[in-house]
């Protein structure tokens, strides 16, 4: 792969990858996927954790109150930083109340209420895009230090 | 989904986690180490995470669920050889582990496990 | 480009053609470099204003050469963009003796500004490269600033020293808790005697560290808190719950050896024995 061929672009297209939620086999695959992104990436150890980790309470987020969903890990770029961007979607029923859900410890479901808030402090920019009847979008990116 | 084997070793039981864990594979354990308790009437559990890349809320809580299910069958949980960006990883993310004893590696954990035992006799 | 520009440029073209020889060898003596090298960049030069391209990226890729070249025998960026100029001066004598003065004049304003943008171009290659060797040293200052030394057997300390950034404090740690895998090693001593000053986001990578190190099964104690520090940490309202913190590094290490069953004994610090406890 080379790293030159798409230098002006911010994102490189041929390394968008997308991978589809369904049954709680497919969070371990999200984890697999986007460890090998973050390696690519040149996150270090501790970076390409917080990001797996990350990935893995989006993906489970979305299977547990959405029934499933879908991924696309992307490299991004900023000059000459390196990043990892990941947006989880799904079709779910969607947050009423954002600013609650970010908030550590309130759950609607039998988790610990860590997830959202939780993967927010994992990685370095955070958008939550959901309203009710309308699916929710978490979008993160980590860079590489 | 992959079962995680238990091992028994005395009387103490020895679960050593070598795969990609899958939540289902959790509850699995969680299971099969309660009921392994009372088959054997352990007084110890070791549950190694070395080979663990990741620990999520999801796995983070079945590690402290374990441990108080454990705790009420008399037999003391210790967690062994987490990695340090693992549990950089979890301070991030929130998660201390409350009641859950921890020890660098294998052996650490059966010392600790005696120590317990000679402390608690 | 006018008429007149054109035939001037060509004229000195014509002139840098026809007096190579003498314009190279003049340069070499002004500039103080070998003949060889400068006439190497006076050749691409000329092939190309030969072929009449604006393109100058083979004559930059032999003056970066050359700039880094003299950086490394020790001159000034200065005096590598001095010794390009000169070329300017070694073709005035030429333009100077030239018959057809005016034309050669003109192009040689021209000739001038290509040849100030080619020296600028060496300060500029030479500024790239210290650059580079500053954020090398810089990353080397990280990973040298921040020794994890062994005190006992199952006692590993960070003694730090200077100012802390996030940054720094992060590799620190994460040093730290690598080390307490690889010795196996229980406690760990955060000695910050050395640390002038403490702000909110480094005493929470202080925290967190103690608190990941208690998720691998190690205890953690922070010595050398100074006065001011202590100050610092209890006006921003920073929480150090149950965590050990002594003044020294020695009340720390006797603090650890009682944790792991060390019995220090012996009166004035004259004499100090140590007994290991089997348990």
């Amino acid at each position: 792969m080379s790293d030159d061929r798409n230098m002006a672009d911010d994102r490189n297209m041929a390394d968008d990858q997308n991978m589809a939620i369904a049954s709680s086999a497919d969070v371990v695959g999200v984890r697999r996927l986007v460890r090998s992104v973050a390696l690519e990436v040149g996150l270090s150890l501790v970076d390409q954790t917080k990001i797996v980790t990350a990935a893995s309470e989006l993906a489970r987020n979305a299977l547990v109150y959405a029934g499933g969903g879908d991924v696309r890990v992307e490299t991004v770029r900023n000059g000459a930083r390196r990043g990892l961007k990941l947006t989880v979607s799904d079709d779910g029923p969607g947050i009423p109340d954002i600013d609650q859900a970010l908030s550590d410890g309130w759950t609607t479901g039998t988790g610990l209420g860590l997830g959202l808030g939780g993967s927010r402090r994992l990685v370095d920019e955070f958008d939550l895009a959901s309203a009710p009847g309308k699916g929710t979008t978490v979008t993160v990116t980590k860079w590489a230090r | 989904m992959q079962r995680v084997p238990v091992l028994k070793l005395g009387d103490v039981l020895i679960v050593s986690i070598q795969v990609d864990l899958e939540d289902q594979s959790v509850l699995a354990l969680q299971e099969d180490l309660a009921e392994a308790v009372v088959a054997h009437g352990a007084k110890g559990v070791i549950i190694d995470i070395t080979a663990v890349e990741i620990v999520d809320s999801f796995i983070g809580r079945m590690l402290a669920t374990i441990a108080s299910m454990c705790g009420m069958l008399d037999a003391q949980t210790v967690v062994v050889g987490m990695r340090p960006a693992v549990a950089i990883t979890l301070v991030e993310l929130g998660l201390s582990l409350n009641g859950v004893r921890t020890a660098l590696n294998l052996e650490k954990g059966v010392a600790l496990l005696d120590h317990l035992r000679s402390a608690a006799s | 480009m006018s008429v007149h520009a054109d035939v001037a440029r060509r004229r000195v073209e014509e002139l840098l053609r026809a007096h190579e020889e003498q314009a190279v060898r003049r340069w070499a003596e002004i500039a103080k470099a070998s003949p060889e090298e400068l006439g190497e960049i006076y050749q691409a030069l000329l092939s190309v204003l030969d072929e009449g391209r604006d393109d100058f990226a083979d004559v930059r890729g032999l003056l970066a050469d050359l700039s880094r070249s003299r950086a490394r025998a020790g001159y000034a960026p200065a005096d590598t963009a001095r010794a390009v100029f000169g070329l300017k001066e070694a073709l005035y004598e030429v333009v100077e003796a030239d018959t057809d003065g005016v034309e050669a004049a003109r192009g040689f304003i021209w000739f001038s500004r290509l040849i100030d943008d080619l020296g600028l171009f060496t300060f500029e290659t030479y500024a790239d490269a210290r650059e580079k060797i500053i954020l090398d040293q810089a990353e080397q200052l990280l990973e040298l600033s921040t020794p994890v030394v062994k005190l006992w057997e199952n006692i590993v300390a960070v003694p730090l020293v200077g100012t802390l950034d996030s940054a720094r404090t992060q590799v620190v740690m994460e040093k730290l808790l690598q080390t307490l895998v690889d010795t196996g090693a229980e406690h760990a001593v955060i000695d910050i005697t050395g640390v002038p000053a403490v702000d909110t986001q480094v005493a929470q990578h202080l925290l967190k560290t103690v608190v990941a190190a208690r998720l691998m099964g190690a205890e953690c104690i922070i010595s050398g808190i100074r006065p001011q520090i202590a100050h610092t940490i209890v006006t921003l309202g920073i929480e150090f719950g149950d965590i050990v913190t002594k003044a020294s590094l020695a009340d720390a290490l006797a603090h650890a050896f009682r944790r792991s069953g060390f019995q220090v004994s012996g009166g004035g610090g004259a004499h100090v024995a140590i007994r290991a406890e089997r348990v």
